[in-house]
């Protein structure tokens, strides 16, 4: 190894609204620091490549997969995931229609659509379900054949423009 | 029948009402217990090195280096992992002739595939072992390799195994009546050659499994992403030298299974012989690399076949040439010849006729092992016998419904016995295919067909009747020597607060077991669903049983919680009998009240009956039993089989510029017998759909002519996503088995065995005016581009 190089190195960031200063491998994915220094095991290692979403969190606002981004590019940033969202009651609408139309089955991908979902639903209006389902195609699910996913989805949109509305 | 399912107005009318999964909300705020989300203390993780070669001998192994990472531990070969672990022969004796070579859980002195784990690097972290991994040299003397499935019995390809004699692992013949003198007598023989491509699973969560040994208890804990745990157990004890009883394996949450996580895989195995080495927990969970070359694959066939019919489209004869590439091995212990068996014993299974041959030859090659997953066997033979039906269909200008009626076996013709020998108890092919026709507006859609054809647009329509085989009996591996449960156990009992625990063993791994017993005991007890809680997946604490295959949940695990449930019920009532005074069957208990027969007048709630059980027991009379814990198991007696029926339809466009094909929508009606939830009924036959369309559309495993994975990765081995799936109209026909009192069989793999043969159709039927016909699967762009003479290989 060449000498001076940096194996580790300090991080300071807040998930779930918590401040988290840590030292890290430079070479640790964000997924890995969240599920194995912080037990945050909520988002799922799955591909490992960018494809299937199940690692999808929340940093800064947007959806982003804990899999392309290594823990140290986390640096002062606001990372938000399943865990947190839930105690902030930020998704109960959405997660408790994906229980109500059995949008999940096994549940491993679930998180990841939660997050995907949010930021469609962040967009505003009713997304069609063209629309919902490109939003969407960027998560993998093996379980459900994706149209209980689009419903769940779609009746949180209709639901919270009607709120909207009155 | 002493439960009037019919009637909704019932109490505790639980059965046959979507009831929500007791286990979805944990899952939806991630508060799920995965393999990987567990942490035990002192765990280590295990790497593996994986052999580059299809085939080589193994010259030496070096792994100083490896040894020489800080945090790398202990590095294992196969001598090592041998002496404290037997190897395992895939064979089951009901399959005659089908032979395998001892496999080792690391490769001792051969590999045979590439991804066959080599050597073990055990670290305190999965990164530090893997980059121990990355170090351990091994050398290899390559071998020949064997790819193809259709000259690996010619004399000049080499044998795999040659202490087996020949590459032949299994093969099957079976003919009922005289197919040679129905093909020459038949107004019209239509032949076809098929082509289904190699899949694998793709669970999301991979393999995973975290053994831990402690010596001082003798005792083995599995935490394992499995769908049959007690299977794993005896496997553990029996190739580990422990005993059975001292073997515990958990299952908690499954992220996916689809029949991949149902074998016994070489490094789980080798897993669990470093834990019992080390004394220590360990840790395996596949990355992504990992699972594609070393998850089974499966449906890699090739087959031949020919359909005879009569000038009124009768069908007088099916004749089957199946062939299929297995890998290296035989999956232990259900065996990769059960896959091939499907084949001969489901062609031509929707329909009555009487000459059938039907041959499957099973060969080793130097892949990945293929075995069983979802829907083994259904859709290749699905595609085989719906494609022909529709071949000879389009030859007499016969509608593709019309040609099906003259044929299905009639809905009262039961019970009948195939030209497979497969018994079908009661099934319901017309009803189902005149709910189709109606459901899917079939004129209509046949007339926009027709319009689009107009404007130069390429819309089909495909029609798929199947059987599906479900609650499997011993006939399926349990006569062939293997220690798999096709019964299940379900104990119920109540607690002191009038709850009620529901103890089975049958697995949840997403599709809802749990919500489906939660509902039968909860009716069966006379409690709600939200009273009941259910305990699955512990072999320590669950009764015996099989777990999730061959879609045996619902209709075997349901009928012994039902069973059990209903005891408890009768034990409960003969306390409540002596507290209230009253005769027993003059009360019933509904809502978690033991309340009056007749009026529902309330007369005392379970948690009173409980505190008097479970506290003041003096108070009750000496030799009065109290026996809350009832404990019911169930298995199939009267049908090796219970098969159920359905049939699909996809209706999509061919762009004949870009090959690309539209999915526009599907519709599928099926009979699974009695429908506990249709919401999880419903999602379960999308979810198989969709699986199916991805082996229609999609998925196909590449190897090259030397035996290397070439698209080991989700960005080349494209699985269906949300963006090109279509909505899906799911609809039900329920004719119950009569073989238990629930009346459940199973829909797990309904789904996933018709659609493939849907799609094909579809296609064809949309290409006919082009006279282009494809029947080899995926339908890639490039296979219908192919098929419709617009591209070809440069001369």
């Amino acid at each position: 190894m060449t000498p001076g190089f940096v194996r580790k190195a300090d991080v300071a960031l807040t998930v779930n609204g918590e401040p988290v200063e840590a030292t890290v491998p430079v070479g640790q994915h964000l997924v890995d620091f969240l599920r194995l220094e912080l037990g945050l095991t909520g988002a799922h290692a799955s591909c490992e490549h960018g494809v299937c979403g199940a690692c999808t969190v929340q940093v800064d606002g947007q959806a982003i997969r804990g899999c392309l981004m290594l823990a140290v590019q986390a640096e002062g940033t606001e990372v938000w995931t399943v865990e947190g969202l839930t105690e902030q009651a930020a998704i109960t609408d959405l997660q408790d229609a994906f229980v109500a139309r059995n949008a999940l089955q096994c549940g491993f991908c679930t998180p990841g659509f939660l997050v995907a979902a949010k930021d469609l639903l962040a967009m505003g209006g009713v997304p069609t379900r063209a629309e919902t389902r490109e939003h969407l195609s960027g998560n993998y699910c093996r379980c459900t054949g994706y149209e209980a996913i689009i419903d769940a989805v779609r009746s949180v949109a209709q639901a919270r423009a009607a709120k909207g509305a009155v | 029948m002493s439960i009037r399912f019919g009637n909704p107005d019932r109490p505790n009318s639980y059965i046959g009402k979507t009831v929500p999964r007791p286990n979805a909300a944990k899952l939806v705020q991630g508060r799920g217990r995965y393999v990987d989300d567990i942490v035990l203390p002192r765990m280590v993780h295990v790497a593996f090195v994986r052999s580059p070669f299809a085939h080589a001998r193994i010259a030496g192994i070096d792994a100083e280096a490896a040894k020489g990472v800080r945090g790398v531990l202990r590095v294992f070969t196969g001598a090592d992992i041998a002496a404290v672990c037997t190897p395992w022969v895939g064979v089951l004796n009901h399959l005659k002739g089908l032979k395998s070579p001892p496999e080792h859980a690391l490769a001792v002195d051969r590999v045979c595939w590439v991804g066959e784990p080599v050597v073990a690097v055990v670290a305190g972290s999965r990164s530090v072992a893997e980059d121990g991994a990355a170090l351990v040299e091994v050398a290899y003397d390559p071998l020949p390799v064997v790819t193809e499935t259709m000259t690996a019995l010619d004399a000049e390809t080499p044998v795999i195994h040659p202490e087996l004699g020949d590459n032949l692992a299994f093969r099957r013949l079976h003919e009922t009546g005289d197919v040679d003198a129905a093909m020459a007598g038949a107004h019209k023989v239509v032949t076809a050659r098929f082509r289904t491509a190699r899949h694998t699973g793709v669970t999301l969560e991979p393999r995973s499994i975290l053994v831990d040994w402690n010596p001082a208890d003798v005792r083995m804990t599995a935490y394992h992403s499995t769908q049959a745990p007690h299977m794993i157990q005896a496997v553990l004890a029996k190739h580990l030298d422990i005993p059975e009883s001292r073997v515990r394996v958990i299952c908690g949450d499954v992220g996916g299974s689809y029949g991949i996580k149902v074998h016994v895989y070489p490094d789980e195995i080798a897993t669990a012989a470093i834990a019992k080495i080390m004394g220590r927990p360990v840790k395996f969970v596949a990355d992504r690399l990992e699972s594609f070359n070393s998850d089974i694959h499966a449906r890699d066939h090739e087959i031949e076949a020919r359909i005879a019919v009569d000038a009124q489209g009768g069908i007088l004869a099916f004749d089957v040439d199946d062939w299929t590439g297995i890998g290296p091995y035989s999956v232990y212990p259900r065996t990769s010849a059960i896959e091939g068996n499907q084949v001969v014993n489901l062609c031509g299974g929707p329909y009555r006729f009487e000459n059938y041959r039907a041959r499957t030859t099973v060969v080793f090659q130097n892949k990945a092992p293929t075995c069983q997953y979802r829907a083994v066997g259904h859709p290749i033979a699905v595609a085989v016998t719906e494609g022909l039906v529709d071949m000879a269909a389009a030859e007499l200008g016969l509608d593709p419904i019309e040609i099906r009626r003259r044929n299905l076996y009639a809905d009262d013709a039961y019970p009948v016995t195939s030209p497979a020998n497969m018994r079908f108890e009661g099934l319901s092919h017309h009803a189902s295919l005149n709910r189709l026709v109606e459901m899917m507006g079939y004129d209509a859609l046949r007339a926009d067909q027709a319009e689009a054809r107009r404007q130069g647009r390429y819309r089909g329509i495909g029609i798929a009747s199947f059987i599906e085989l479900t609650n499997p009996s011993p006939f399926m591996y349990g006569i062939g020597g293997a220690r798999i449960s096709s019964q299940d156990g379900c104990t119920v009992r109540m607690d002191p607060d009038g709850s009620v625990v529901a103890l089975s063993g049958v697995t949840e791994q997403g599709q809802g077991t749990e919500a489906m017993l939660a509902q039968i005991v909860a009716e069966g007890v006379g409690v709600k669903p939200g009273q009941v809680r259910i305990v699955t997946g512990d072999t320590e604490i669950t009764p015996y049983g099989g777990g999730t295959w061959a879609s045996r949940g619902a209709g075997i695990g349901g009928e012994a919680a039902l069973q059990a449930a209903r005891a408890l019920r009768r034990a409960i009532l003969d306390v409540a009998s002596v507290l209230l005074q009253d005769r027993a069957d003059a009360l019933d208990i509904r809502d978690g009240q033991v309340v009056d027969g007749t009026t529902g007048g309330a007369r005392m709630p379970l948690e009173e009956l409980g505190r008097i059980v479970y506290f003041r027991g003096d108070t009750l009379p000496k030799d009065l039993p109290r026996e809350l814990v009832q404990t019911r198991h169930y298995t199939t007696k009267e049908y090796p089989f219970a098969f159920t029926n359905g049939v699909q339809a996809s209706y999509l466009e061919v762009d004949t510029d870009t090959g690309i094909v539209t999915l526009l929508k599907h519709w599928c009606v099926e009979d699974c017998g009695r429908v506990i939830n249709p919401q999880l009924v419903d999602e379960q036959i999308r979810g198989g759909i969709v699986q199916g369309l991805g082996g229609a559309l999609f998925e196909e495993i590449h190897y090259d002519a030397e035996g290397q994975l070439l698209n080991g990765s989700m960005a080349d081995y494209l699985v269906p996503m949300a963006a090109e799936m279509p909505d899906m109209v799911i609809a039900h026909v329920e004719t119950p088995t009569q073989e238990s009192e629930l009346g459940a069989k199973g829909a797990g793999e309904a789904g996933t065995a018709g659609a493939p043969a849907a799609v094909m159709n579809a296609i064809n039927d949309a290409l006919r005016p082009l006279d282009a016909r494809l029947t080899e699967m995926p339908f890639t762009p490039e296979r219908i581009l192919r098929a419709l003479g617009k591209i070809g290989d440069l001369t």
